[in-house]
């Protein structure tokens, strides 16, 4: 596997991004199973509607590692706005491509992220 | 077709098999050694089962054949099938012992060579290979499954002992000389894997994410393990060349490597909460 992971990949796996958590986050995606091997846990720190700190922790691959650290590295200091519209697709563009099986792992980025800005809306919206 | 289940260490029970027989079985075949788990069967009960009831019985020891001392009489088998990469020789040959009496139906038709058999033109040079490979096998099989065995044992206790929330899988003593499984826990399997590549270790998981099907391995499914754990496996083989300072060198790396892995993790995060 280690061959078909492109440098980009090997990097954010060697050397992770924003791992851990943060306090008083305003909004935490998490998505997965044991059962398929993989489960993300995403929180983000929004201001001004701008994220401005993003952190993961994720039990998974060296691909489920590498987009959770690629999703944070896409979100930080964009708009919760911008921020949505991060595809997949984007994820694994950044990372110079995954192997068409691994694909599935930058699905679940997208997903953690759709959940941490539904959680912070929901948050937004419940201290209205 | 029956199959027979295993406990916790992947051991099947002879009284199950025995169990199992019906005026209609013709053939029971168990695996002497397992590739993944490293468990080995007790063969040579089972075939006494088998012989009493008039019941052919194979056994795949393509694992064991060259690696343990064996011999068919001992094993009480009336087919055994073996294969020669394991022992060093050319892929894409094997052999089946076939004993004296025991009538087979070939799989493959047209030419009559092996009496009838097995058609098709003999792979000579395969032939030739493999026939090296058994002699080199047979002449060191005693003192190298010694020196595998004791190898393998301090690798396991120098793997559980260093690092908390691991486990053997299969079973501790009745095991392959050349077979460590562990898990890991609270970490995936690939991932242990890419780190312990980049630190020139080559070795092989349980994990769904390795494989093409995306499940995770049944061997590991069979013998009870949650999937978290079967996803945490990791499979080191020894073989002719292994020293013990490799096995002082993996353990060494391991407990660093599975510490990274861990504080990335959120499921060892929520297993400190759930102890604090």
């Amino acid at each position: 596997m280690m061959e078909q992971y492109s440098e980009k990949v090997m990097d954010h796996f060697r050397n992770p991004r924003n791992v851990g958590e943060i306090e008083n986050t305003d909004g935490v995606g998490k998505v997965g199973n044991p059962v398929c091997g993989d489960i993300m846990e995403l929180q983000i720190k929004v201001k001004d509607g701008v994220i401005v700190d993003a952190r993961f922790k994720t039990f998974g691959c060296g691909a489920a590692i590498a987009t959770s650290s690629m999703v944070t590295e896409l979100i930080r200091n964009k708009t919760i706005d911008e921020a949505s519209k991060i595809s997949n697709r984007a994820v694994a563009e950044a990372l110079g491509g995954l192997p068409p099986i691994k694909m599935h792992c930058s699905v679940l980025a997208e997903e953690a992220l759709t959940k941490a800005i539904e959680d912070y809306h929901k948050k937004r919206d419940g201290s209205l | 077709m029956t199959r027979l289940p295993v406990n916790a260490n992947g051991l099947l029970d002879p009284s199950d098999a025995k169990r199992a027989i019906t005026d209609r079985t013709i053939l029971i075949s168990i695996m002497h050694g397992n590739n993944e788990i490293g468990t080995m069967q007790p063969i040579a009960e089972i075939g006494a089962i088998a012989r009493e009831r008039g019941i052919t019985f194979h056994t795949d020891a393509v694992q064991t054949f060259g690696r343990v001392p064996l011999t068919v009489n001992g094993l009480n088998v009336d087919l055994l099938s073996a294969s020669a990469h394991k022992i060093y020789g050319p892929k894409g040959v094997g052999f089946l012992y076939i004993r004296k009496g025991t009538r087979i139906q070939p799989f493959m038709h047209g030419g009559d060579q092996e009496g009838g058999r097995r058609a098709s033109t003999h792979n000579v040079p395969g032939i030739v290979g493999m026939g090296k490979a058994v002699e080199l096998a047979m002449r060191d099989v005693d003192a190298e499954a010694v020196r595998l065995t004791a190898m393998r044992d301090r690798m396991i206790q120098g793997i559980l002992g260093n690092i908390e929330h691991s486990q053997l899988n299969g079973h501790p003593s009745l095991r392959l000389p050349n077979n460590i499984n562990v898990s890991i826990k609270y970490v995936e399997g690939e991932s242990l894997l890419l780190s312990l590549d980049m630190e020139g270790v080559a070795c092989s998981t349980g994990s769904a994410c390795t494989s093409s099907s995306l499940e995770a391995s049944h061997v590991l499914m069979a013998i009870g393990l949650p999937h978290e754990t079967a996803h945490g496996s990791l499979r080191f083989t020894l073989g002719r060349q292994t020293r013990e300072e490799d096995i002082e060198y993996v353990i060494g790396i391991l407990p660093g490597i599975a510490r990274r892995l861990r504080a990335m993790s959120p499921l060892y995060k929520n297993k400190n909460q759930a102890t604090a």
